[in-house]
């Protein structure tokens, strides 16, 4: 009869948690989370917030958009309404990858309560790491692990809007640049990664096409309509590709 | 009008965003992984980041608006075939997309 293998662990979800933690550190998110929060620290001192103030900015709202957004209009004296809505219509991704992700890591036993925790984590850098480790890990330990990672993540996005808030003074023009420009190029290169289906790969085209259209165009709701129009056709796409595949 | 800070975070900035994570706790939980709304609702998410990515590469906030619309297009497009060519390294296209954007900001920058 064969050993045991050495360290099994009893509670799954603090495996899935400490393997959470593990990724968090190890993968491009801890080099973009770092990055991102140190010059998003840099601009609240530009705009006069108070450090706590920064630091629970990122707390609460763990969205780098949307914070930045935040903190441009407030500085800037734009009505209350106005922000609201421009920081809820960018924070509408969050939805849609919340759906996407919870029927992946729940499992028959999961109350609503164990889930709103790990809700809060999720934003791009949780939602793209979880979308790809989860698959590969059993089931018990996926909340864990979501936890896991956004635990890591959103402690060293806390802490570095600290240290960044500190440093805006020793902080060329260069940095603020390069921390605003990591969103997107992080955001872009791990999506592609991601995108296994011809689905996905059609859906970052369609949202990389329409989405300039829509908003150089100045349309309302531009990010809205571009996922639901991109996502749509992308799906498409998806059906049609799978009729074919059927039909012989 | 102008709202005192810690209430402002809240309403303005906490609510707006973490309602979309509340509505999608309830509308996710009880979906099948499998089913095609998900695959759906998939497809919107991916759509969303890539428009998010055009967003802030197009209407740049901050001081990346002080870097020419050229060496911005460059160092995504750069930093992506980086990520093709140096072993699918997410690391590696986010570096050398860095690298494309700073470099280019010194030499052609405001």
């Amino acid at each position: 009869m064969s050993e045991p293998p050495p360290e099994t662990p009893r509670n799954p979800a603090v495996a899935g948690f400490l393997l959470g933690v593990r990724t968090a550190f190890t993968s491009v998110f801890g080099f973009v989370i770092v990055v991102t929060y140190i010059g998003y620290g840099a601009l609240c001192h530009d705009f006069g917030f108070p450090v706590g103030w920064a630091m629970l900015s990122t707390a609460l709202q763990w969205a780098g958009p949307a914070q930045v957004i935040l903190v441009t209009a407030l500085g800037s004296g734009t009505a209350a309404i106005e922000t609201a809505v421009a920081v809820g219509l960018s924070s509408v991704r969050l939805l849609p990858m919340v759906v996407g992700l919870l029927p992946l890591i729940k499992t028959e036993r999961t109350k609503p309560w164990q889930l709103v925790i790990p809700v809060h984590f999720i934003a791009v850098s949780v939602w793209i790491e979880s979308m790809r480790i989860a698959p590969k890990i059993p089931r018990e330990q996926r909340i864990g692990f979501c936890n896991g990672v956004g635990t890591t993540l959103v402690t060293l996005g806390v802490i570095c809007t600290g240290i960044g808030y500190y440093m805006q003074g020793m902080l060329p023009l260069v940095f603020g640049a390069a921390a605003m420009f990591i969103t997107p190029i992080s955001f872009m290169v791990s999506a592609v990664r991601g995108a296994r289906l011809l689905m996905e790969k059609a859906a970052l085209v369609l949202g990389l096409t329409v989405g300039p259209l829509l908003a150089l165009n100045k349309v309302d709701f531009d990010l809205l309509w571009t996922g639901v129009v991109g996502g749509t056709l992308a799906y498409g796409v998806h059906r049609v590709q799978r009729m074919r595949r059927a039909a012989p | 009008m102008t709202m005192e800070p810690y209430l402002a975070l809240v309403l303005l900035g906490f609510l707006p965003s973490e309602v979309w994570r509340w509505i999608g706790l309830v509308v996710g939980r009880g979906l099948d992984e499998e089913s095609e709304i998900i695959l759906w609702v998939r497809a919107v998410a991916t759509a969303l980041v890539a428009a998010v990515v055009a967003r802030i590469v197009l209407i740049p906030p901050g001081a990346l608006a002080a870097v020419p619309l050229s060496v911005r297009l460059v160092a995504l497009g750069g930093g992506v075939l980086a990520y093709y060519f140096i072993r699918r390294s997410a690391f590696a296209g986010v570096l050398v997309g860095e690298a494309i954007l700073i470099v280019g900001m010194l030499a052609f920058g405001g």
